[in-house]
C-alpha cells in the first residue's frame, strides 16, 4: 500500500532522496556507456548461426 | 505516526552533507592531477574510458576523505576550522561515514579496474589504504612529519592516472609524484606559520608547535631546495618540453627566493608586517602546482599536434 499522506520526514529528506536517485541514475549511465565502448573496442565479431559464412573460413582450408 | 518527528531530534542530514563528507575541494586537486597524469601518458585513451577512470579515482579520493572524517571526528570537533564538518556537527553518524567510506572505496577500486586495468586499481586501493590507515589512523597524531606523509597520499593521483592509461608506472609518473610530494610540506607549513591554528588543543603534533617556528622556516627552505631540482628534472624526461622547462625554471627560482626570505625572517619581523612574506609564498605555491601540471598538459598538446 502506497503511503499517501506526505509526512514532514519526507519533505526533510527530499534532498537526500533526489540526490541519491540522481547518483544511481548517473552510475547506470556510466556503466552502460562504458559497456558500449568496451564492446565496440573488441571489433566486429560474428559466429556461425545455422548458415555457413564463407568469410569466416580460414584462408588455407 | 506523527510522533516520528519527536524521535528524530538531531539535525536531518541533507544531500550536501554527504557531498561534504567526500571533501570536494581536495577532490578537485585529485581530478586535475590525475587527469594530467592520464593525458600526458604516451598511450591515447578513449574519452569515455578516461572519463570513467578520473570519475572513480575522484570517488576513491572522496571515500578516503569519508574514512578520515569518521576516524578524526573527535579531533575535528575540537578545532574551529573543522568543527562544522558533518560528523562532528552531528548531522551524519560516525558509523555511517565509515560505511560510506568503505562502500565507495570498494566501488571505486572495482570500477577503475574494470574500466582500465588492475595496476591502476591496485594503486588506487593502496592510496586509500595509505591515506586512511597509515596517515589518518597512525602517523597524523604521532609525528610532526605528518604533513610529509599526508603529502605522499596526495601525490599518488597522477601515478594512478598514468597507470590507467598505460598499465605501467615508469619514471615519468614518479616524477609527477615527487613534484606534489615535495611541494606539500613547504606549501602547508607556510600556511601553518600565519594561520595560528588550534592543532595544539586537539593534540595533533604540528611542526610549528613541536619544533618551533624557527625550525619550521628552516624546514620550508630545505624542502624547497630539494623540490626545485626535482621539478626541473621532470622537464628533462619524455613528458617535459619547452613550456614545462620555462615554467619550472621561472617558478622554482621565485619559490626558492621566497623560501629563502621566509628562512631569514624571525617571528618579530613577521608579526610586524602580518606575515606578508609567508602569505605571498603560500598564495604563490597554489599557482606553482597548477602551472607545473598545466605546462605538462601544454607540452603534451604540442606533441599531439606535431609542433614538437
Amino acid at each position: 500500500m502506497a503511503i499517501r499522506a506526505e509526512h514532514d520526514l519526507h519533505r526533510r529528506r527530499r534532498s537526500r532522496n533526489v540526490g541519491l536517485g540522481l547518483v544511481l541514475a548517473g552510475f547506470v549511465a556510466v556503466v552502460f556507456g562504458l559497456s558500449v565502448v568496451k564492446i565496440r573496442m573488441l571489433g566486429a565479431s560474428q559466429a556461425f548461426d545455422h548458415v555457413l559464412r564463407p568469410e569466416m573460413l580460414e584462408q588455407d582450408q | 505516526m506523527s510522533d516520528a518527528s519527536l524521535i528524530t531530534r538531531e539535525p536531518e542530514a541533507q544531500f550536501g552533507d554527504y557531498v561534504a563528507l567526500l571533501k570536494p575541494r581536495v577532490m578537485s586537486l585529485v581530478v586535475f592531477t590525475a587527469l594530467v597524469g592520464l593525458l600526458v601518458a604516451p598511450v591515447p585513451v578513449h574519452p569515455m574510458i578516461g572519463f570513467t577512470a578520473i570519475l572513480f579515482i575522484a570517488v576513491g579520493a572522496g571515500a578516503s576523505g569519508a574514512l578520515n572524517m569518521w576516524w578524526d571526528a573527535d579531533i575535528d570537533a575540537l578545532m574551529r576550522r573543522t568543527a562544522k564538518r558533518p560528523v562532528p556537527a552531528g548531522r551524519v553518524g560516525a558509523e555511517e561515514a565509515a560505511a560510506i567510506g568503505v562502500a565507495l572505496s570498494t566501488i571505486s577500486v572495482v570500477m577503475l579496474g574494470l574500466a582500465t586495468n588492475f595496476v591502476a586499481a591496485g594503486m588506487l586501493a593502496f592510496t586509500i589504504f595509505f591515506y586512511a590507515v597509515i596517515y589518518t589512523m597512525w602517523l597524523k597524531r604521532w609525528t610532526p612529519q605528518n604533513i610529509v606523509i599526508g603529502g605522499a597520499a596526495g601525490a599518488f593521483p597522477p601515478v594512478i592516472g598514468w597507470a590507467a592509461a598505460t598499465g605501467t608506472m615508469p619514471l615519468e609518473a614518479w616524477g609527477m609524484f615527487a613534484l606534489i610530494f615535495l611541494w606539500t610540506p613547504p606549501h602547508f607549513w607556510a600556511l601553518a606559520l600565519f594561520m595560528k591554528s588550534d592543532y595544539e588543543d586537539a593534540g595533533v603534533p604540528m611542526l610549528t608547535v613541536t619544533h618551533g617556528r624557527k625550525s619550521t622556516r628552516a624546514h620550508i627552505l630545505a624542502y624547497t631546495a630539494v623540490l626545485a631540482p626535482a621539478a626541473v628534472a621532470l622537464g628533462l624526461t619524455s613528458i617535459g618540453g619547452p613550456v614545462y622547462l620555462a615554467t619550472a625554471l621561472a617558478m622554482n627560482a621565485w619559490f626558492l627566493k621566497g623560501a629563502f626570505a621566509i628562512w631569514r625572517r624571525d617571528e618579530m619581523q613577521a608579526e610586524l608586517d602580518r606575515y606578508v612574506t609567508e602569505k605571498a609564498f603560500f598564495r604563490f605555491s597554489l599557482y606553482y602546482l597548477f602551472a607545473h601540471f598545466g605546462a605538462l598538459l601544454a607540452d603534451a598538446a604540442l606533441r599531439v599536434t606535431g609542433a614538437l
